[in-house]
């Protein structure tokens, strides 16, 4: 794949590609997100309606309940999980949740850290991979 | 931000090591594991002890979370620290008050049953600060549940990690946990002020209004740690009602309100500036807070068009999509800002879980004004609180005046109304004004507890002439 790649660091290990779902707010997944369809059901985010479901979810960091970490790994058992989460600030509770599914069903999707300056940069909509070490690539 | 080169190894001691290695058995060293993992993910350079873990995870989200408790149960897994429970997805006293399958009820008890074979006090409550004894200044703990976390690192001065399910019963299990955040002291200092001295005093101690202020904290200053200055004498419940509106708005996890909570007897305190070493000292940013801004937050508060603005002004400052009739007919927001004709399906309180003092309040009102047959008036509490109502007689009588009360669960995680989804819920509390929407498919309207009694009574929206002039 062309294009750019950023170096963003592991908070959970794997691969996953899918196009940019680029949240500006954060995002609670619990409360937040539908684990049996990946919808946003929080009628008071911006994206409400939009899916998370094999999208590479771009967002600053999570907010509000702890739950979080559950509604992804519900989301791991059921297939409506994000193919990455590409976050601007460490985020424990969706690492957690990535964690977690790793232990129990052995895949999950990665989260990755990235620098702000590299998070920014990152389009919406665009076509996107993460790989095992934290790189991130982006089809130009 | 911290570099991205922090991803050093966590020193671990021989015993953390011999969890990990299995020979406290196979629950053990899973929970290590994961452990360890999430101590990489925070960059911490080791574990510590921690004396007490509260739990969240004992509440029913979907087969995943049963899978990890059952997974937990059959590799022989028993706490190490006294461990209190959060919620779970059922009223255990009162199996009547559920209104999901029977085959959710099943998942939703047996996950309950897994964490109380792990050793742990089945309180379920989401104010557990309310009913066992709680954590001591300084004391480190490992606690899930927003709500809970903030008010043990704000109130009590206990000392937790912004925890979420599964890695609360992992440190409880080890009686370990990453070393990192808001466990250490430096990690603790106030970084944006929140002003609230030019609001005029009545509302500064008016206590319905603090779900509000706190809603406006969690907006504005997002994971940093807030400092409200300028907040009148609050009591603990209305401290829990802050507290719970600012973790469900944001991730607050630890605020310092001056004058009031531990770590705050002075602005420079909870700055952190009479320690140079703590790094604070400064704040990063300071936040005038007006009257137009907590008219902003209350209007938040609900999704009906029907609140609004006390002085009417610009409706336009509210975000996109977040007003808007519940049903055809619903008046739109006019000037004065008058209750108007509304329709209320359901009044729920008790997010955090009602204490006995808040029920004191409801009591003789609810008596004066006792809700039309037409809305479903429930109140979420946990057993404590239970206790209280069933010694003074009270529970019978609220019962009679048709209040619901539910225990150990919550209207807003499990099928617990009997309304169907679509109508209109009022409440009082912050943290049900924010979720009811997504969790439960109500539009909802914010209120004092009064308004929501009135309103209750009515079966339609009641405003305050003296709180909405």
């Amino acid at each position: 794949m062309s294009g750019v790649a950023l170096e963003g660091r592991v908070l959970v290990a794997g691969a996953g590609a899918g196009r940019v779902l680029r949240l500006e707010e954060p995002l609670s997944f619990w409360g937040g997100v539908d684990p049996a369809t990946g919808t946003i059901i929080d009628r008071r985010h911006p994206r409400c309606g939009e899916s998370v479901a094999g999208r590479v979810l771009v967002m600053p960091y999570g907010r509000g309940s702890s739950s979080s970490s559950s509604v992804l790994l519900e989301g791991v058992r059921l297939g409506t999980a994000p193919a990455a989460v590409v976050l601007r600030e460490l985020d424990g509770i969706l690492a957690l949740g990535a964690a977690v599914a790793r232990e129990l069903y052995e895949r999950s999707p990665p989260v990755v850290l990235l620098e702000a300056a590299d998070w920014e940069t990152l389009p919406e909509g665009a076509e996107a991979s993460v790989d095992v070490s934290g790189r991130l690539r982006i089809a130009g | 931000m911290a570099g991205l080169d922090m991803r050093g190894s966590v020193d671990l001691t021989d015993r953390d090591r011999s969890m990990l290695a299995g020979d406290f058995g196979e629950a053990t060293a899973a929970a290590m594991r994961i452990l360890v993992a999430m101590a990489g993910v925070y960059g911490a350079e080791r574990l510590l002890d921690i004396e007490g873990a509260h739990i969240d995870g004992c509440l029913y989200h979907g087969d995943s979370g049963v899978d990890f408790a059952e997974l937990l149960v059959a590799g022989g897994a028993r706490v190490r620290v006294p461990t209190t429970l959060n919620v779970g997805g059922l009223d255990l006293l009162h199996p009547n008050e559920f209104a999901g399958t029977a085959e959710r009820r099943a998942k939703a008890l047996r996950l309950m049953e897994c964490y109380e074979e792990m050793g742990c006090r089945t309180i379920w409550t989401c104010a557990p600060y309310q009913t066992t004894p709680r954590p001591a200044f300084g004391q480190q703990v490992a606690w899930a549940e927003s709500n809970a976390i903030v008010f043990a690192n704000s109130v009590l001065g206990a000392r937790t990690h912004r925890y979420g399910d599964f890695i609360d019963i992992c440190a409880a299990i080890a009686g370990r946990a990453p070393a990192v955040g808001l466990h250490l002291e430096e990690n603790r200092c106030g970084q944006v002020v929140f002003d609230l001295r030019s609001l005029p005093p009545s509302l500064r101690s008016a206590s319905w209004l603090l779900p509000a202020i706190g809603y406006l904290v969690g907006e504005r200053c997002g994971n940093r740690i807030p400092v409200l200055l300028g907040l009148e004498d609050a009591d603990e419940d209305g401290l829990k009602a802050l507290g719970a509106a600012a973790a469900s708005s944001g991730a607050v996890a630890l605020f310092h309100a001056v004058g009031i909570t531990p770590e705050a007897p002075t602005l420079e305190a909870a700055l952190g500036s009479h320690d140079p070493a703590r790094g604070g000292g400064k704040a990063e940013e300071w936040i005038e807070v007006t009257a137009a801004d907590l008219r902003v937050a209350l209007r938040r508060l609900s999704t009906v068009a029907d609140v609004a603005p006390p002085t009417g002004e610009a409706a336009a400052q509210a975000p996109p999509g977040s007003r808007r009739p519940a049903r055809p007919g619903a008046d739109p927001a006019s000037a004065n800002g008058r209750a108007r004709d509304l329709a209320i399906d359901v009044v729920a309180l008790g997010s955090p879980h009602f204490s006995p003092r808040e029920f004191r309040d409801l009591l003789p009102l609810v008596r004066r004004h006792p809700p039309a047959e037409s809305v479903e008036f429930v109140v979420c509490t946990n057993r404590l609180s239970l206790d209280f109502l069933e010694r003074s007689g009270e529970l019978s009588r609220l019962r009679a005046l048709g209040v619901r009360v539910v225990v150990d669960t919550c209207v807003v995680v499990a099928p617990i109304l009997r309304t169907p989804a679509g109508g209109v819920l009022m409440t009082n509390s912050g943290k049900f004004a924010h979720y009811a929407p997504g969790n439960v498919g109500f539009d909802v309207v914010f209120g004092s507890l009064a308004e929501c009694v009135r309103s209750a009574q009515a079966g339609r929206l009641w405003r305050d002439p003296e709180l909405w002039p």
